[in-house]
């Protein structure tokens, strides 16, 4: 089952950075939702993504799941990168085991990892050696290390991003599928606008210098997503809209005091019509 | 007709034979740079020998040549002498280098972990390592009890810096992001060593130990001067006391072989180590 989650008035400093990177940041997640974060490169995702892993410690607030406060890293509550840093000396069976190895679950560790193997499509590489797989088969087996604990919580930062397009869609697609059928909750981070519309139910937008959550969107769209359907197209337009708008000074304002979907964010996702075609592209805010 | 009918070879047999061809054709490609080298050596070493017998000086080291040497050689394998000093050398230096090597793995870890540990090191270990292991010979003889824990200690001494410093090395280049994960999926300490921390520095390790063991082999000898009776280093002096100069160029020989020798089982160890897939 997936985990409920709650991020408590974080706010967060470096140190040595006088700003703090993140301010005030209040999130409710149900149990088996996914929720994407979308946001401007060095605004801070990275850095709420590792507090809820229980990589790192706010300086202010908590993250609780279930209502237990994450103090520490947990088989429960799993991370994957961008980089999939697979360990080299290691087959793919081996990879995939260590969650379990590491919790002392031997025992029907074998039996388990096949399946998994199975579901992720590397069955004929269980015993292969890592460095000949491909990036994509790389980031599948990177998947089936992160499901082979069980979580609860799937934490993804811009998983895909190092991807090409077809493998990308493919592994978003079977993402969902499986966080879906498992009833795992799943946080991703993401600079791509349609990953965020094919996978998320609701989508906050990140603004930077603190970073907060600006706007937020639900996505109710049918699982499985037909990306060309006319829903799936405005929703798109609809997230530029809001991802302009943290970008462009004059709406900037605006933006940060609508917290839901409001026709004249609904608008704006209009008027930035013409660049929809570019968020097919992945579209980075640099 | 008769005679080409027993010329012809059965085709089976040619095909049975092709692998055998195949494998002669690459043990010679693979060796016959090699047999260059030693042949250049060989020649040299007679050129050498020859020299010096037809020097008035030098007369008397004659049996320094190739042909004396090698006789020596075949006299001390045939008679079974030649493992006494060996056995002893070895003994000796396996035991430096497993004192080094429990020394220089842990300290290495730490070193390459921890920068502060690096910064407060520094200074110290490079001071010690440029000192030479032979000068620490009258301390080691008064500190240990017998010669042999002398030598050993003297073998340690030389062989720990590279271990330590090949490790520190290896723990440096470990990529951040798998301690990151390991630790995501729950690793203990015990697990990031044995699972990550290990396999990662493993080439480094050995790359370490045979640089060590280079060190360790050439201590050895001079160290084996003093005091001991028994091993290479104790046989050379010994053939140079009795003047029997073809014994002791065949136990160079013999140093040279084994060193090979030692040498080439680490790089079989640095080889099977890496993680780096072939090719
Ligand atoms: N370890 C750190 N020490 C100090 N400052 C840091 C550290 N990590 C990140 N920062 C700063 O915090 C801010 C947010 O970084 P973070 O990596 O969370 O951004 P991000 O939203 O994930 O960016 P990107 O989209 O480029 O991945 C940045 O300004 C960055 O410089
Ligand atoms: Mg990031």
């Amino acid at each position: 089952m997936g985990a409920a989650i709650s991020i408590d008035y974080i706010t967060h400093h470096y140190p040595g950075q006088e700003a703090p990177t993140l301010k005030d940041i209040q999130v409710n997640i149900a149990p088996g939702e996914t929720v994407a974060l979308i946001g401007q490169s060095g605004c801070g995702k990275s850095t709420l993504l590792h507090m809820l892993a229980g990589l790192l410690m706010p300086s202010d607030g908590c993250v609780r799941i279930n209502g237990h406060q994450v103090i520490k890293p947990s088989p429960r509550w799993n991370m994957m990168f961008q980089k999939p840093s697979l360990y080299p000396w290691m087959t793919v069976r081996k990879n995939a085991s260590l969650g379990l190895i590491f919790q002392g679950r031997k025992r029907d560790m074998r039996e388990r990892i096949d399946q998994l193997l199975e579901t992720v499509g590397l069955t004929d590489k269980a015993e292969v050696n890592v460095q000949s797989l491909s990036g994509g088969q790389q980031q599948r087996v990177a998947l089936a290390r992160s499901l082979a604990t069980d979580p609860e919580l799937l934490l993804l930062d811009e998983p895909f991003s190092a991807l090409d397009a077809f493998t990308r869609v493919a592994l978003q697609d079977e993402v969902t599928r499986l966080a879906r059928e498992r009833g795992i909750s799943v946080v991703f981070v993401t600079h791509d606008i349609e990953e965020a519309v094919a996978m998320a139910d609701r989508v906050l937008v990140m603004g930077s210098n603190p970073g907060t959550i600006t706007a937020e969107l639900s996505i109710e769209i049918d699982h499985p997503r037909d990306r060309n359907s006319q829903a799936f197209v405005d929703r798109k337009a609809e997230l530029m809209g809001y991802f302009g708008a943290t970008r462009s000074p004059a709406a900037a304002p605006e933006a940060a005091g609508s917290e839901t979907a409001s026709p004249e964010t609904e608008d704006e996702g209009q008027a930035t019509e013409p660049t929809t075609s570019e968020s097919r592209a992945r579209v980075r805010a640099a | 007709m008769n005679r080409e009918a027993t010329l012809s070879v059965d085709p089976t047999t040619v095909e049975r034979l092709m692998p055998l061809l195949r494998f002669a054709d690459r043990a010679r490609r693979a060796l016959q740079y090699p047999a260059l080298g030693i042949a250049g050596l060989f020649a040299l070493w007679y050129w050498g020998g020859w020299a010096i017998a037809n020097n008035e000086d030098t007369m008397a080291f004659a049996s320094f040549a190739p042909g004396p040497t090698l006789a020596a050689f075949w006299d001390l394998v045939v008679s079974g002498n030649v493992w006494k000093p060996i056995e002893s050398s070895l003994y000796r230096v396996g035991w430096g280098l497993a004192y080094a090597i429990a020394i220089g793995v842990p300290l290495g870890v730490m070193i390459g972990y921890f920068l502060t540990l690096k910064q407060v090191t520094h200074v110290p270990f490079q001071f010690l390592r440029m000192i030479s292991p032979l000068a620490w010979m009258p301390i080691a003889v008064l500190a240990f009890a017998t010669w042999d824990a002398a030598i050993i200690f003297l073998i340690a001494i030389a062989a720990v810096w590279p271990i330590t410093y090949a490790t520190a090395h290896g723990v440096q280049r470990i990529d951040p992001m798998w301690l990151k994960v390991g630790n995501n999926l729950g690793a203990n300490p015990y697990h990031t060593l044995r699972y990550i921390v290990m396999p990662a520095i493993a080439q480094d390790v050995f790359a370490g130990i045979r640089l060590a063991v280079g060190v360790a082999w050439i201590v050895l000898v001079p160290a084996e001067y003093l005091g001991v009776t028994s091993g290479l280093g104790y046989a050379i002096n010994d053939a140079r006391d009795t003047l029997e100069y073809d014994k002791l160029a065949a136990f160079v020989l013999v140093i040279g072989i084994i060193g090979y020798m030692l040498d080439a089982i680490c790089v079989r160890l640095i080889k099977r180590s890496s993680y780096h897939a072939e090719g």
